[in-house]
């Protein structure tokens, strides 16, 4: 579908950049009534804790004739050997393509897509998934699918190998778009090239994974601590008497082993890669960010709004609004559930404007803490995120997806209320504060991707110190000639 | 064994016919009960106004459609429409400014001294530098002067402030499109904003966003392997109407527009007739309507506006784009097809469903699969619009090691069965199943809801086209698939395009 967008990512927030406030100006929308608003409870799901361990939560929700549910697994990509970086992407996909005993995955394709029902399994980084949705009347019949293969799969040779093959086109394509590019070598700069959380699969790696592996991962993972959600057009008790009869039986639920990891970030610097085929910039400045568990989190997403937030924020305002230097611009600094995340601002602009537009960056964020945020800034930013807040809660599928989330990542239950009322409570103090604690840009890396010959005037002008080159050629597999990978017969090393 | 799968077969087809059952009643309660929900309204300017009740949450999503997108920009002002989806932003003159009457004026001298300028600047001969240095620092010096006047983003912060969310617009082929969500009680707060600035836009910054929007356009498509390949197939595939031309603008025109055109086409497209806005959620029609219709009436009445009259000559050659770069191979090909009014209008979607929704599709099987050599593999239409004939594509991403020509040759023998093989019985009801479970499941978002029902009122004149459309999916049969395809998918209205990969000349790393 093609179509221009207004702005490629998420607002956040909007601010009034007090260039010119005027006293007199009118302001007509502030004599428009706005009502009191309706006391909103959302629904939230039952909670039921089996004694071993297993959780489940039930959402009913009548409005259309659908059940879905999913089981959320712990053990993900994160807990791969490094050796068998992917393993966790092609379980994902091979889990589901392979099937079970009784219906291979072919099988049932056929079975659910002629019901437009859906049994589907995924990797991420902390976890596998296992999901399924159909009509109500098909819920008997899909649900015991679903738990077989749950419970039962039979992984085979032929689809690991097409997995693999997905796997395999992802690697050779990695390099093609710019931002693509960007976003993995920013993530690698952040957390080093061999963390969990930024290594990437080679050709090597997957090509070592088995159906055995496959297999030794299911078994490794099925008996931690399963939670199980589903919403949808069903009546409660009957439903957690099936789900009992599925989960209460099996065995206590093992707990997830803790993990001890090191954070340094970056090491600060400049960094390129360069990429000949573009006419813009990827510039991204990195640090270290933090996880949700940081009290400063109220005051830093504050401070994210007032930076690169949206519209108003201050980098938009700056390198968008007034200079016209780019499009897409924005950035702050991420929090994870349970590990750090990454700090990040982005701008794109064309190549000769590399330097002007990273100058600019560099000086907003110098100015969190040089011009000091004011009521005025954090006001507006405490309006757009408290006056959104709902919008995380409006529908019963969100509060169910919300309510797993904290299940999974041990948050009380009541976080999001918890998390607005400290969100209110920030002052101008507490953001200027976490400004300084935590934006120190001489602790930052500069990664710019863009086509080197173009960038005019250079990254040297920044005088930031050598501009290190960061090659990101694709190892090639140590295979025969035939195999070798490369797309239309060029001598090209992709 | 044989058994076993016949006697699935038969409570399979037993099950499809049960559910056929099962669907019809459910859906046809459901047009009856959106019926109950929502209430039209035709305003005396053109507009049409759409609420819906849903009061799943406090909150509501709006859809503001306007029948205007990029292939009605002028000829000579590709990006227009775009360029004014963006002004539509800037504010109004109540909103977004320290006093509106002096800016005005500050604006007209701005686009005198960039019509100065530009003159010069397309002189073919006898540009004069120093003039022209000079007029740039004019008009320089007069955009200073006016953004004295300007508060920016005055106009989002408002909306943000007032709890906003998902605040975007998205400019199309066909058409324009502005939306977001809200809590409840904001209803006329929003219903004042943006009836404002749909009536009252000044095009405040303009040559500011200019620059802008050409980095949109860099992003996008310049620096972007698929977006370069899009945009030179479907200029190939169009020779004369506007979908073959570039929507966010080609940059020789792009950076030429001026506040002036994009004001001409804001008086000719954003009039009542031209015009619906669709609310979903936690209102009530009968205390909604009043305040909507307040606000709504204030933007301008007046003729819908033409749509254009070209009509693209029928293709009788076979075309073809090869593009080397330093990226990995991608195919495509696209064959024209008629528009979204067009009778075999579902015909396209059940052979776009059978040949690629999901693992069971043909695509996928067959070169994903089986043959193994592609990663993805889908036919789709209409495409890039609808309102008018668009094309039918077929896309393929080799595997490694595999080519633009192999996904070609499959593609092409894809087609032929189609052409020869009616297709099966279940396939065709598979196909009618999932559309009937797609609509369905679509009714319980807001935003999804709103955009759904302002876009079909455009295109049917009647909201309720997004229900009855059912009614010609159920209609499709085997010999129409067979027909359409035997008609439409000929080499000699075909254009292919595809990127072969060649490593850069110099050598350098990718």
């Amino acid at each position: 579908m093609s179509g221009q967008w207004l702005f490629a990512g998420a607002i956040f927030g909007s601010l009034m950049f007090p260039a010119a406030t005027p006293a007199q100006q009118t302001k007509p929308w502030e004599k428009i009534p706005v009502p009191p608003m309706h006391e909103f409870k959302p629904q939230q799901p039952k909670r039921i804790a089996l004694k071993n361990g297993i959780v489940l939560f039930l959402q009913e929700d009548h409005e259309l004739p659908f059940i879905s549910g999913s089981v959320l697994i712990p053990g993900g990509s994160r807990d791969e050997a490094p050796a068998k970086a992917g393993l966790v992407d092609l379980y994902g996909q091979a889990w589901r393509t392979s099937g079970t005993a009784k219906h291979d995955g072919d099988a049932l394709d056929d079975i659910l897509e002629a019901k437009a029902a859906h049994i589907e399994t995924a990797g991420d980084d902390d976890s596998t998934a296992l999901s399924w949705d159909s009509l109500k009347a098909d819920n008997e019949e899909v649900y015991a699918l679903a738990m077989d293969l749950l419970f039962h799969p039979k992984f085979n040779q032929e689809k690991l190998q097409l997995a693999q093959q997905q796997v395999a086109t992802s690697i050779v394509r990695r390099n093609d778009n710019e931002d693509e590019i960007a976003g993995r070598e920013a993530t690698k700069l952040v957390y080093g090239a061999d963390s969990p959380y930024a290594r990437q699969p080679e050709f090597a790696t997957i090509g070592t994974v088995t159906v055995q592996d496959l297999e030794a991962w299911h078994e490794r993972t099925i008996g931690g601590k399963l939670i199980v959600s589903i919403h949808g057009d069903f009546e409660s008790a009957a439903m957690e008497a099936k789900l009992r009869a599925t989960f209460e039986g099996l065995p206590a639920a093992k707990p997830s082993p803790a993990r001890r990891e090191a954070f340094p970030g970056p090491k600060p610097g400049v960094y390129f890669i360069n990429k000949e085929d573009v006419n813009q910039s990827n510039i991204s400045i990195v640090g270290l960010g933090t996880d949700r568990r940081n009290p400063d989190v109220p005051s830093l997403a504050m401070m994210n709004d007032v930076l690169g937030g949206g519209f108003a924020s201050r980098l938009f305002q700056k390198i968008r609004t007034e200079r016209g230097l780019a499009y897409a611009v924005g950035g702050g600094l991420s929090f994870a559930w349970d590990h750090p995340a990454t700090f990040r601002v982005v701008a794109l602009t064309q190549s000769p404007s590399t330097v002007d537009a990273t100058k600019l960056a560099f000086a907003e964020l110098q100015g969190m803490t040089t011009t000091p945020i004011t009521e005025e800034e954090l006001t507006r930013a405490k309006d757009n995120i408290l006056n959104t807040f709902l919008f995380r809660y409006d529908t019963k599928d969100k509060v169910l997806a919300e309510r797993v989330r904290l299940e999974f990542y041990g948050y009380p239950p009541d976080y999001l209320e918890t998390y607005r009322a400290a969100l209110e409570k920030v002052t101008v103090a507490d953001v200027n504060a976490a400004a300084k604690k935590y934006i120190h840009p001489e602790k930052m890396a500069l990664l710019v991707v863009g086509n080197g010959p173009e960038i005019k005037p250079g990254l040297e002008e920044l005088n930031m110190g050598p501009v290190h080159a960061v090659d990101i050629t694709i190892p090639q597999p140590a295979a025969p000639a035939g195999s070798r990978p490369g797309g239309d017969g060029a001598a090209e090393k992709p | 064994m044989q058994r076993k799968s016949s006697r699935r077969l038969w409570s399979g087809v037993l099950a499809l016919l049960a559910a056929a059952i099962c669907w019809q009643s459910s859906l046809a309660q459901d047009l009856k009960s959106f019926e109950q929900k929502i209430t039209t309204k035709v305003l005396p300017n053109g507009l049409t106004l759409i609420v819906c009740e849903r009061p799943e949450a406090p909150v509501f999503s709006y859809s503001t459609f306007v029948d205007a997108g990029d292939v009605d920009d002028p000829s000579g002002q590709s990006g227009l429409a775009h360029m004014f989806e963006h002004l539509a932003f800037k504010g109004t003159s109540e909103i977004g400014t320290t006093d509106y009457a002096a800016e005005k004026d500050a604006l007209e001298k701005v686009e005198a001294a960039n019509n100065a300028y530009e003159a010069e600047y397309l002189k073919p001969v006898g540009r004069d530098p120093k003039k022209l240095a000079e007029l740039k620092k004019a008009f320089q010096d007069a955009e200073n002067e006016a953004h004295k006047y300007v508060i920016p983003n005055q106009f989002t912060e408002v909306a943000e402030r007032n709890g906003a969310h998902g605040l975007n617009a998205s400019t199309g082929l066909d058409e324009t499109r502005y939306f977001w969500s809200m809590p409840q009680n904001r209803l006329e707060l929003w219903a004042w904003l943006e009836s404002s600035r749909l009536s009252d836009t000044v095009p405040r910054e303009f040559y500011k966003e200019r620059n802008v929007v050409l980095e949109e356009r860099r992003m996008r498509t310049d620096s972007n392997p698929e977006g370069r390949l899009v945009e030179q197939w479907l200029a190939t595939a169009y020779v004369a109407h506007n979908y073959g031309r570039s929507g966010v603008g080609w940059p020789s025109e792009l950076s030429q527009i001026t506040a002036t055109e994009a004001m001409n086409f804001h008086k000719k497209y954003y009039v009542g007739s031209n015009i619906v806005v669709s609310v979903v959620g936690d209102v009530k029609a009968p205390e909604a309507m009043p305040i909507l219709e307040k606000y709504f009436s204030r933007v301008p009445g007046g003729p819908k506006p033409e749509d254009m009259t070209t009509v693209e000559p029928k293709q009788f050659a076979e075309k073809t784009v090869v593009i080397k770069d330093a990226s990995q191979p991608i195919y495509v090909e696209g064959y024209h097809r008629p528009s979204y009014r067009d009778p075999d209008d579902a015909v396209y979607d059940a052979i776009s469903d059978i040949l690629s929704n999901g693992r069971v599709s043909r695509m996928y099987r067959s070169l994903v699969r089986d043959q193994q050599i592609a990663a993805v593999a889908e036919g789709a239409s209409p495409f890039p619009g609808s309102k008018y004939p668009s094309l039918f594509l077929f896309v393929a991403a080799p595997l490694p090691g595999h080519t633009s020509a192999e996904m070609r040759e499959a593609i092409h023998k894809e087609i032929e069965k189609l052409k020869t093989t009616d297709v099966t019985d279940s396939e065709l009801a598979m196909y009618k199943t999932r559309t009937r479970a797609d609509l369905l499941r679509g009714l319980a978002n807001n935003q999804g809801l709103a955009n759904a029902l302002a876009e079909y009122q455009t295109r049917y004149g009647d909201w309720r086209e997004l229900f009855r459309q059912l009614d010609r999916v159920d209609k499709v049969t085997k010999a129409d698939i067979r027909r359409v395809a035997n008609q439409v998918f000929v080499a000699s209205n075909r254009t292919s395009a595809q990127i072969d990969t060649e490593a850069p000349a110099g050598g350098g790393a990718r």
